[in-house]
């Protein structure tokens, strides 16, 4: 029996699959055509301190930019970034999107931890098995809605707090096309810097061109008399700019109780000095 | 997705869709020469395959609403979302049994969930919701678990 193949048969097919998944795509370039510059923040590893680079960072640019700041909370299972902000819910939902919730300085943010009972895991209500065959799916599917659905404005900057994982990047870059330039967060250390050094690679594997490194707790200072001590041996931040030959944008120290405001003024100065 | 007539070697066309609330969906396809109808029935890997792409099979009649697949899928808290009632159409009247099929819906998606029966009651000219018509939304919009 012989018989016409899919592309044999001309015409569309009325379920338009591949026509609604480049629709859904397609909100998102809409959605963020009022973003100036995407900017992701990965790090490769857990722990390293992304997401209070990330909160630090907005902070300080929204000082800079008038409140023009986005943060988009992609870690969706250890959402973190609303309560280092102080954002609150409801979120207020018409036709045209989701309103972001809004945090400190004015910066308009978007999280899993907005959606979720305090305390409570990220879970699915479908499907009731196998659930670990969907969950990545299910997960790009939040990721795209975070980014389409969001009424999110006229930003200069929209910062991604990635997940952990090299492949985090991927699935951002899938979505966003014109990412502006990642910043890649690690801590001193060897251990850190190698699974930096993976997620710099896969940023790079997506055509995502990386602004710079980050080290985050490159020392610990004591609040009370300034001493200053190593936390962690290694120097992982300088051998991956070296080895990138990317800049160096940063090196925060750990400062208990307080932020490292200085450290984070240089990071927002060598981002913008180095984007532009 | 599409379905060939190989008798009439016509392409079939779409001609509903059904969500029996059991995880499966089933749509049916017609050959626009013999007439000849199929139904393609998907059991519920298929099924979740769909769903977790955010799209529908047989295409869209109503515009995808803001947050719809993580609302869908996620298990939210009750107070996350206030949703803002469509007041540019004719008010639409829910009775009381809909009513109360509404609140067995979780609060994380019932605002949604309302909105898009009450689009579909007015593309369809209906002024009352009912559960007779909740049910044919759920079907003809493949709403599974709403």
């Amino acid at each position: 029996m012989t018989y016409r193949t899919y592309r044999e048969v001309e015409g569309s097919d009325r379920s338009r699959l591949a026509e609604q998944v480049g629709e859904q795509r397609n909100r998102v370039v809409e959605r963020l055509a009022g973003v100036e510059r995407v900017i992701p923040v990965m790090s490769g590893k857990g722990g390293v301190g992304k997401s209070y680079v990330t909160a630090a960072l907005a902070l300080e640019l929204a000082r800079r930019y008038e409140g023009r700041v986005g943060v988009l909370d992609a870690d969706l299972t250890g959402p973190t970034v609303v309560r280092m902000l102080d954002a609150r819910g409801p979120l207020k939902v018409d036709a045209d999107g989701v309103e972001p919730a809004t945090g400190k300085g004015g910066v308009r943010v978007m999280s899993m931890g907005l959606l979720l009972e305090s305390g409570q895991p990220l879970k699915w209500r479908e499907p009731d098995s196998e659930q670990f065959v969907w969950r990545g799916t299910l997960e790009a599917g939040t990721l795209r809605e975070f980014l389409a659905d969001v009424k999110w404005g006229s930003l200069g900057f929209l910062l991604v707090d990635l997940p952990p994982g090299a492949a985090s990047i991927a699935n951002l870059a899938n979505l966003v096309s014109d990412v502006a330039g990642a910043i890649a967060v690690t801590i001193p250390s060897e251990e850190s810097g190698q699974s930096v050094e993976r997620a710099i690679r896969s940023a790079i594997d997506c055509n995502v061109d990386v602004v710079g490194i980050v080290e985050n707790m490159c020392s610990y200072v004591c609040s009370d008399c300034g001493h200053s001590v190593r936390l962690f041996e290694g120097s992982a931040g300088l051998r991956l700019s070296e080895e990138f030959e990317l800049p160096l944008l940063a090196q925060i120290p750990f400062v208990p109780g307080q932020a490292s405001t200085g450290a984070i003024g240089t990071l927002a100065d060598a981002l913008i000095e180095n984007l532009s | 997705m599409k379905f060939l007539c190989i008798d009439c070697d016509e392409q079939m066309t779409f001609q509903d869709r059904q969500v029996p609330g059991d995880g499966t969906f089933a749509a049916s396809f017609e050959c626009p020469h013999c007439n000849r109808r199929i139904a393609m029935l998907a059991n519920p890997f298929e099924a979740q395959l769909v769903n977790s792409l955010g799209v529908k099979i047989g295409g869209r009649t109503l515009e995808e609403e803001p947050f719809e697949q993580t609302r869908r899928s996620v298990v939210g808290k009750d107070n996350a979302f206030v949703d803002e009632e469509d007041t540019t159409g004719k008010p639409i009247r829910w009775s009381a049994e809909s009513r109360e099929r509404l609140e067995r819906v979780p609060r994380f998606v019932r605002g949604m969930v309302k909105k898009i029966y009450a689009e579909y009651a007015t593309e369809h000219g209906i002024t009352e919701i009912t559960p007779a018509v909740m049910d044919s939304a759920r079907t003809e919009l493949g709403l599974e678990g709403m």
